[in-house]
């Protein structure tokens, strides 16, 4: 048994009844859906139903959903055609709290000349719209915010900046990845003209995303060949995740308020049982965030002995974000908003989930009291 | 709680056959590697710190059912073995990289690591014997001497030794390997590394590189200059690489004639020079040791022991005479050939390692480099 999971930002279990939408598609239902024969017809119908059910909840029209294979790829969709491939200048706004698959995107370009103007957030990690709008330029070709923080949960003024950039009639992509099945998301009320969202984000399936372009917004493909996705993505489409995300999607928009009641009840008593551990700092305090992230800084602690003892222990939480060689590094989010990267390295992100209970939560306090006072009494020696 | 095990995993096959031993035994174990050297840009197959060898290391512990981690320690691996590695060459010694690791990485940030994480003992994939006494725990040399790995470990100190295990110090590498492959792991039929895990091409141009590459933390690095090479005497032969690249005992790439086989006799890099002679030039009656550590009660008076001057060198009886400060002087029974500064020289009484010291020059040698 690998222990209770606290990680729901990383990735979610998938819903039992999600999986049991996806079964027919790997078991005896399969079909190319752009063959013209029976199987491709059927095929076709539980993509466009899952398509329908995914507009739903972003309160949007099926033809303006595209599925991708991840978030990050939508990302690059969106950044890439607007920057038009092979370009070696333009200029973006890009939000310094914006996940790596739009600041490494944004970074790319820079270094192949184009001019990003990276918009700081506050002690909170709250982006000032005032401040974003003011380096939009008339040469501007997009602005990136995400909705949602993936480390902090710092919710982002994402309505006021599309106003801005709609006046100024610059497009803007909102990417919704950590933000889909926490808070409500609607597109009609953002206002924006692109927003990514990604299934295993929220109980759905690894491997199916969606990027939503609004209706008479035209953008260069990233993906070349077949006709697929109104030519707008080709490739042969996931037909079992694409299902599970539609089936994710509607639970969303069914249960959406009872998992946020449930996730804020839970994260109270979490963050009431950390303060009485003593010596810490809970980011983004100040301002609204995820119902479920709790991002801590633990002082004198250093981050990744603690997750490594509390998942001997039984307990997945993560130290800010996962990279590829599985160490820690201080996320650079955490340092645009002011964070010391010693404090970074002390950082711990919980991230609960709508299976999590009070018991776990009260259990995990436990376990957490205990490994921080066996990590202060032997003091700390940083991780490098 | 039960006591907790840390194996540090290289992804080799030595340590995932710890790995494997210790998770059978039924105790407690978590696999912890180091990322000690990062060049994800760069190809390191088959070398210890890959990052590839991570990614074989944490299969390996997904297959004993244990959990891993990766540690990441590169900074401190630069400062207490890059660096020093580097600083060695360019100040004309032959470095121990190896035993540096294993004094500053393994044995000391790597335990502190691992009890950190709440860990009781460490183990490694070393091929060394720890063997506890009334008066202590010694070191002895593995029972598979063709592996022993023991020199490596002349500074390791009584709570490192009162720590550690060396599940593999009574086996024969064969055996090793054999297990590997009853066991199945995928690592079973992975190749030995023996180059520097964290040199990838020619050592010459991997100095070179972090020389330029880094000038604060070189600040005084030489240029590539050609090296004046000279005879014992003074008298200059012809002209050669710089001399960094040149090491005491090296036989290759001299590029002057003569009709005798020329060594490097000794490096001197306030001149740029190098100076060569014979096989016997190289010899010596001794050698002058810093930084002398023994691993049990500090011995009185002088010594006996076999001494051996590098890694695999068969060994010399001596006598070893103790200074202040942590000095040693180290006369050889028989002269020696090859005594290199930089180099570590460890004692030993039958298997059991006594401790050891960093050369500092040769004992009254055929020829005595300029102070």
């Amino acid at each position: 048994m690998a222990g209770t999971y606290f990680d729901h930002n990383a990735t979610t279990p998938v819903d039992p009844r999600v999986r049991e939408s996806m079964l027919p598609w790997i078991g005896d239902q399969f079909g190319n859906p752009s063959s013209i024969h029976a199987f491709g017809q059927a095929a076709r119908e539980a993509v466009e139903r899952a398509r329908e059910q995914v507009a739903t909840l972003l309160d949007a029209s099926p033809a303006e959903i595209v599925f991708t294979a991840t978030g990050t790829e939508a990302n690059n969709a969106v950044i890439r055609g607007c920057s038009r491939i092979g370009c070696t200048s333009g200029h973006l706004v890009v939000s310094a709290m914006d996940h790596p698959s739009v600041a490494a995107v944004a970074t790319d370009l820079e270094s192949s000349g184009f001019d990003i103007s990276w918009i700081a957030p506050d002690a909170n990690g709250r982006i000032d719209p005032d401040r974003l709008a003011a380096a939009i330029k008339p040469d501007t070709s997009l602005v990136c915010l995400a909705l949602a923080n993936n480390i902090i949960g710092t919710i982002q003024p994402v309505e006021k900046v599309a106003r801005f950039c709609r006046k100024a009639g610059v497009p803007i992509l909102c990417d919704a990845v950590q933000a889909i099945g926490k808070i409500p998301v609607s597109v009609r009320d953002l206002d924006v003209d692109f927003l990514s969202l990604g299934a295993h984000k929220f109980y759905g399936p690894l491997g199916a995303a969606a990027l939503w372009i609004r209706k008479g917004v035209e953008l260069n493909p990233y993906l070349l060949g077949g006709s697929q996705e109104r030519h707008r993505r080709a490739g042969t489409v996931n037909v079992p995740a694409i299902v599970g995300m539609g089936e994710a999607a509607e639970l969303v928009q069914a249960e959406l308020e009872a998992r946020r009641a449930h996730l804020l009840s839970l994260r109270d008593r979490l963050e009431t049982g950390l303060r009485e551990i003593g010596d810490i700092v809970i980011h983004g305090e100040a301002v609204e965030r995820l119902p479920n992230t709790t991002h801590a800084a633990l002082k004198d602690i250093d981050a990744q002995s603690l997750l490594i003892r509390l998942d001997l222990a039984g307990f997945a939480v993560s130290a800010g974000s996962a990279c590829s060689s599985g160490t820690v590094e201080p996320s650079p989010a955490l340092l645009a908003m002011g964070v010391t990267p010693q404090e970074a390295l002390s950082s711990l992100r919980i991230s609960l989930g709508s299976g999590n209970t009070e018991d776990e939560v009260d259990r995990f306090l436990v376990v957490l009291a205990r490994e921080v006072a066996a990590l202060r009494q032997l003091g700390t020696r940083t991780s490098v | 709680m039960s006591m907790l095990t840390a194996v540090a995993m290289s992804g080799g096959l030595d340590s995932s056959v710890v790995a494997w031993l210790l998770s059978q035994s039924g105790s407690s174990v978590v696999g912890l590697s180091m990322l000690l050297w990062d060049r994800s840009e760069e190809n390191t197959h088959g070398r210890c710190c890959g990052a590839l060898d991570l990614g074989d290391a944490k299969r390996v512990a997904q297959h004993c059912g244990i959990r891993h981690y990766t540690l990441r320690m590169d900074e401190s691996f630069r400062e207490h073995v890059v660096d020093p590695f580097i600083h060695d060459y360019l100040e004309g010694r032959t470095p121990s990289p190896c035993v540096r690791c294993n004094t500053w990485i393994k044995f000391d940030l790597f335990l502190e690591r691992a009890r950190q994480l709440g860990a009781d003992r460490m183990a490694t994939g070393h091929y060394a014997r720890v063997v506890e006494t009334p008066d202590g725990f010694e070191l002895h040399t593995a029972r598979d001497a063709g592996k022993d790995q023991s020199y490596f470990l002349f500074e390791m100190t009584q709570d490192q030794l009162a720590s550690v295990d060396f599940p593999l110090g009574e086996m024969a590498k064969s055996d090793v390997r054999e297990l590997a492959r009853k066991a199945r792991l995928s690592v079973a039929e992975k190749a030995e590394s023996m180059e520097i895990c964290f040199v990838s091409s020619g050592i010459q141009e991997f100095i070179e590189e972090q020389v330029v590459n880094n000038p604060d933390r070189f600040p005084s690095a030489p240029r590539a200059e050609a090296s004046e090479i000279v005879d014992k005497d003074g008298n200059r032969l012809g002209r050669g690489d710089p001399y960094y690249r040149y090491t005491v005992g090296q036989r290759r790439g001299l590029g002057v004639s003569s009709n005798e086989r020329l060594y490097v006799l000794g490096v001197e890099p306030e001149q740029n020079r190098v100076i060569v002679g014979t096989d016997e030039d190289l010899e010596s009656k001794g050698l002058v040791g810093e930084r002398l550590h023994w691993i049990g009660t500090t011995p009185e008076g002088v010594i006996e022991a076999s001494v051996k001057i590098r890694s695999r060198h068969p060994g010399v009886r001596a006598q070893i005479r103790p200074k202040a400060n942590h000095q040693v002087e180290v006369e050889f029974e028989v002269p020696q050939r090859g005594v290199a500064p930089g180099q570590a020289a460890v004692f030993y009484q039958g298997t059991r390692v006594l401790g050891g010291c960093w050369i500092s020059s040769s004992l009254e040698s055929a020829f005595q480099p300029q102070p």
